[in-house]
C-alpha cells in the first residue's frame, strides 16, 4: 500500500494527542509500519498545535512536507485553513466547525477570517464539515470531540469499523469506553 | 513485542533494559518524558534534582561508587552541567555514565538553538546519535558498555524529533541489575592538578582508541547504492536523506565522535559527488573537510531549524512529487497564559506600574506577549535576580523601578546565588517569585518545594520564603496574586524601598487545581463594549459584535475578569 500521511491540527489543550494515539493504534493493527511526530512544552499552551501520522511498507521521516498530507484533521476551522497547503491534490479534510479566537485575534491585531470554510471548499474537494463540539455533547462529553472527528475520518479511510472499536478499546480507560464509542458512532455517521 | 515508543520512552525503556541502577534530570522540553518513564521502571532509582548540574553529580557520583547510571537533560541543561560533565572526562567512570542530551533544532520550546555535538570533541568524550526510537533503546546499551570498556562518561545526542516521535520498538528483557562494588583510587577520582595531569596525557590516548573504534563499529555503516551520489549523515537527518534519495549510497554514522576518519575516506572515493547533509552547524562537515575531501554541506543545505525531506529535495533540485500550494493568510496563534493561570494578574498589575521587569525561564515568560507586554529581558534559567542587580548596578535610579521575576522551580535552579549577589552586593532589588507549586512549563514535574519526589513519595518541602529570609532578605512576603490591589501596593513600596525584597505570588497552577467553580458568563445589557476585561490577555474572553464574550468550555471560573469590569457585568453563569 501507498503511504498514507495524517495531519492532526488544533489548539493547544483540544485533545489531538488521544486521538493520534488511537490512529497510531489503529495503523498498528493493520501491519503497518508507523511513526508519529509532535510538539511540546512552550507551543502547547493555547498555541497551534500539530500531531502527525504516517502509515505505510516503510517509513522514513516522522514528518510531512507541504503538499503531501493525505488526510488533515483539523479541530478547529482556522487552524485548518492554518495548515490547508500541507494537503495533497485529491487530499481529504476534515474540519470541525468551531471557532477559537487567537489572542492575536482578542487583542485586535488581526480579524478571525470569515469565510474559511468557503476557502477550503475552494482549495479542496473533498471538505467534510461537521459540528463535532456538538455532537460530543449530545454523545456525553464536550470532551470527546477528538473521537468524534476520528470517527469523521474513519469514513473515508479504508481500515475496517472493527478494528477502529479495538484501538478506542485499547486507548481509553475503560470507565470512559462507552462515551468515547458513542463519540465515534456519531462521527462516523455524520461525515 | 513490539511497541510504538517515543525516542524519551525508548531511551527509559533501554535504561530498564541495560542495567541502569541509578537516573537523574532536571526537566526540560524536550527530554523530561526520559525521566518520567525512567520512574516508571521501580527497579531504577530515578530522581529530579534541582537542575542539571547537580543531577550530572549526582550521576557523577553514583557511577563512580559502581552503578549503570543515565542523566537526562535538554540541551541549555548542559551548559548549566559542563562544570562536572569535562572533568568526570578525567576521572572516567566504575558503572557506567550515559549523558542524554536532547536539543531542541527550530526552537520549538527553547530560547536558543545550540548543536550539542561540539561538546563531544570539546570534553573528550565519544558521542552515539540514534535516528529512530528503536536505536534510541538500543544505543543507550552501547554506550552504557562504551563507557565501561573505555572509562569515559557517553553523550547520547538526541533531538526534538527523536524524542517527541513515535516509532515502532521491539522490546527486550532487562539484564540483571549489578552495582560494582567501590574502591578507593584517589589518582583516578581525585583530580587535583597532579593526578589531572597524569590523566591528561591518558585522554589523548583513549581518544586513539576511541578513534579506531568508531572506524569498526557497526554503529558506522555505509549502504551502498548507485554510487553516483554519496550522503554523509547521522540521527535524524539520516531519515530524511532515506526518503529524499532512496537511491543513493548512505554512510549513515551512529557513533559521530570521535569520526572515523579512514572510513569516511573510503567512501568518499567510492562516489562521484559526496554531499554531508545534516541539522544546524556544520559538524560533520568540518570534520571531512579536514580531511582534505570534496563535499557539499553548508553551502547547500541550511544551518538553522529544522531539516526536512522537502528542504533535502528542494536543494537538491529533485522533483517533488507535487508542488505545493501557497499557504493562506491566516493570523498567528502564539501560545498563552491558561484561562484561570495564577501569573496573568501578576502581569497585569507589572503593567499597570510600568515596571522594568527582568524576566526567567517558564510559563511566565508568556507575561512578555501582547496585551500583557511585561518583560524587558530572558536569557536563561536564574538570570532575572543577577540581571536586575546589574540593571541597578548601571543606573542606580533604575533600582526603583526594576524586579526580577522566577518561577519556584526555576528559583530551586539557581535563583539562590542571584539573591546571594543581591544581598552580598548591597543591592535593593524587589524580587517578585511566583510559586505555582509545580514545574508547569514542562507539563508539572515536581521539584524541592513541592513537597513531592519524582515517585511521587512525600519529601521534605523547602519553605521558600524561610529561606530567602535566611540569605538575609527581612523584607519577604507571601501574598495571593489574585487580590490584585494588595499585590499592586505592595509592589509600589518595595520597588522603593532602599532594600531588598522578596515577594512570593504563591497560588498553584490552574492545571493542577481542579476546577471547582463554574464558568462565567456576560451580561449583554450591561457590557458597553469597552474592552477593559480584554486587557488580561485571557484566551476565555473574546469579543463577539462589539460586546465580550466568555468561552465556557474554556472558561474556569478565577474571576480576575469579574473585578475589572466597572459595569458589573460579568458574573456566575445563570443557568434556567
Amino acid at each position: 500500500m501507498k503511504t498514507l500521511n495524517i495531519l492532526l491540527v488544533g489548539v493547544g489543550g483540544q485533545g489531538t494527542i488521544l486521538a493520534s494515539k488511537i490512529l497510531a493504534e489503529v495503523a498498528m493493527m493493520q501491519g503497518l509500519d508507523v511513526k508519529m511526530s509532535e510538539i511540546h512544552g512552550m507551543a502547547q499552551r493555547g498555541g497551534s498545535v500539530v500531531t502527525q501520522v504516517r502509515m505505510g511498507e516503510k517509513i522514513y521521516g516522522p514528518v510531512i512536507d507541504e503538499g503531501e498530507a493525505d488526510f488533515i484533521v483539523a479541530f478547529e476551522k482556522l487552524e485548518a485553513l492554518r495548515w490547508i497547503h500541507y494537503l495533497r491534490p485529491g487530499g481529504v479534510v476534515v474540519v470541525n466547525n468551531q471557532q477559537i479566537d487567537p489572542m492575536t485575534v482578542i487583542t485586535g491585531q488581526f480579524v478571525y477570517p470569515p469565510e474559511i470554510l468557503d476557502t477550503l471548499l475552494e482549495r479542496a474537494d473533498d471538505v467534510n464539515i461537521l459540528d463535532a463540539l456538538q455532537l460530543a455533547r449530545e454523545a456525553g462529553s464536550a470532551k470527546t470531540v477528538n473521537v468524534v472527528l476520528l470517527g469523521a475520518l474513519a469514513r473515508k479511510m479504508e481500515i475496517p469499523k472493527e478494528d477502529w472499536h479495538e484501538a478506542i478499546r485499547r486507548t481509553v480507560a475503560p470507565a470512559f469506553l462507552a462515551l468515547n464509542m458513542a463519540a465515534f458512532s456519531a462521527g462516523l455517521k455524520e461525515a | 513485542m513490539k511497541q510504538l515508543l517515543t525516542g524519551n520512552e525508548a531511551i527509559a525503556r533501554g535504561a530498564y533494559e541495560y542495567g541502569v541502577a541509578v537516573a537523574t534530570a532536571y526537566p526540560g522540553t524536550p527530554s523530561t518524558e526520559i525521566l518520567e518513564n525512567v520512574s516508571k521502571y521501580k527497579e531504577i532509582k530515578a530522581q529530579w534534582s534541582p537542575n542539571e548540574k547537580v543531577a550530572m553529580e549526582v550521576a557523577a557520583g553514583s557511577s563512580l561508587a559502581g552503578a549503570r547510571t543515565l542523566v537526562a537533560m535538554k540541551h541549555v541543561g548542559v551548559n548549566v552541567a559542563a562544570d562536572p560533565l569535562f572533568t568526570m572526562s578525567y576521572a572516567g567512570v566504575n558503572g557506567g555514565l550515559v549523558l542524554v542530551s536532547a536539543d531542541d533544532p527550530g526552537m520549538h520550546s527553547s530560547q536558543n538553538e545550540q548543536d550539542n555535538r561540539y561538546y563531544a570533541p570539546f570534553s573528550k568524550i565519544p558521542m552515539l546519535e540514534p535516528s529512530d526510537s528503536q536505536e534510541a533503546k538500543d544505543f543507550v546499551g552501547l554506550a552504557e558498555q562504551l563507557s565501561e570498556d573505555f572509562d569515559v562518561p557517553v553523550l547520547l545526542r538526541i533531538t526534538t524529533r527523536i524524542s517527541h516521535s513515535k516509532t515502532i520498538v521491539e522490546l527486550g528483557l532487562p539484564m540483571e541489575r549489578l552495582v560494582k562494588p567501590y574502591t578507593k583510587d584517589m589518582r583516578k577520582n581525585v583530580m587535583i592538578p597532579a593526578h589531572a595531569r597524569q590523566k591528561r596525557i591518558l585522554l589523548e590516548e583513549r581518544q586513539r582508541r576511541l578513534k579506531e573504534y568508531s572506524e569498526i563499529t557497526p554503529l558506522n555503516r555505509i549502504e551502498w547504492q548507485d554510487k553516483k551520489i554519496g550522503v554523509i549523515t547521522s540521527g535524524i537527518s539520516y531519515q530524511y536523506v532515506k526518503e529524499a534519495l532512496p537511491g543513493a549510497s548512505v554512510l549513515k554514522l551512529g557513533f559521530t565522535w570521535p569520526l572515523p576518519s579512514k572510513l569516511i575516506q573510503d567512501f568518499a572515493r567510492e562516489v562521484q559527488t559526496l554531499y554531508v547533509i545534516e541539522e544546524n552547524e556544520p559538524y560533520l562537515e568540518d570534520h571531512i573537510k579536514a580531511l582534505g575531501l570534496e563535499v557539499q554541506g553548508k553551502a547547500l543545505f541550511p544551518i538553522m531549524g529544522e531539516l526536512s525531506t522537502a528542504i533535502i529535495r528542494r536543494a537538491l533540485n529533485l522533483t517533488p512529487y507535487r508542488a505545493p500550494l501557497s499557504p493562506a493568510t491566516v493570523p498567528t496563534r502564539p501560545p498563552v497564559l491558561c484561562p484561570g493561570c495564577p501569573h496573568r494578574a501578576v502581569f497585569y498589575v507589572l503593567k499597570q506600574l510600568r515596571l522594568i521587569v527582568t524576566g526567567d525561564i517558564g510559563c511566565y515568560t508568556l507575561g512578555a506577549l501582547s496585551p500583557l507586554d511585561s518583560m524587558d529581558t530572558c536569557i536563561c534559567m536564574g538570570a532575572s535576580l543577577p540581571m536586575a542587580q546589574g540593571f541597578e548596578k548601571a543606573h542606580p535610579e533604575l533600582a526603583e523601578k526594576t524586579v526580577a521575576v522566577i518561577g519556584d522551580s526555576t528559583f530551586a535552579h539557581s535563583g539562590l546565588t542571584g539573591l546571594m549577589d543581591i544581598v552580598y552586593n548591597q543591592g535593593t532589588a524587589t524580587v517578585l517569585i511566583l510559586d505555582n507549586s509545580t514545574t508547569a512549563m514542562t507539563g508539572h514535574q515536581e521539584h524541592p518545594g513541592t513537597g513531592k519526589s519524582l515517585s511521587g513519595e512525600t519529601t521534605p518541602q523547602i519553605d521558600i520564603a524561610a529561606l530567602c529570609r535566611a540569605i538575609g532578605v527581612s523584607r519577604t512576603f507571601v501574598v495571593d496574586p489574585f487580590e490584585m490591589d494588595g499585590l499592586k501596593d505592595l509592589l509600589k513600596r518595595e520597588v522603593a524601598t532602599r532594600e531588598p525584597s522578596v515577594i512570593v505570588a504563591r497560588r498553584p497552577c490552574a492545571l493542577i487545581v481542579k476546577q471547582t467553580t463554574e464558568a462565567l458568563a456576560v451580561d449583554a445589557t450591561k457590557c458597553v463594549g469597552c474592552k477593559m476585561c480584554g486587557r488580561i490577555g485571557c484566551p476565555a474572553i473574546s469579543f463577539v459584535d462589539k460586546k465580550s464574550h466568555i468561552n465556557s468550555s474554556l472558561c474556569i471560573g478565577c474571576g480576575l475578569c469579574v473585578g475589572l469590569c466597572k459595569f458589573g457585568a460579568i458574573a456566575k453563569e445563570v443557568r434556567s
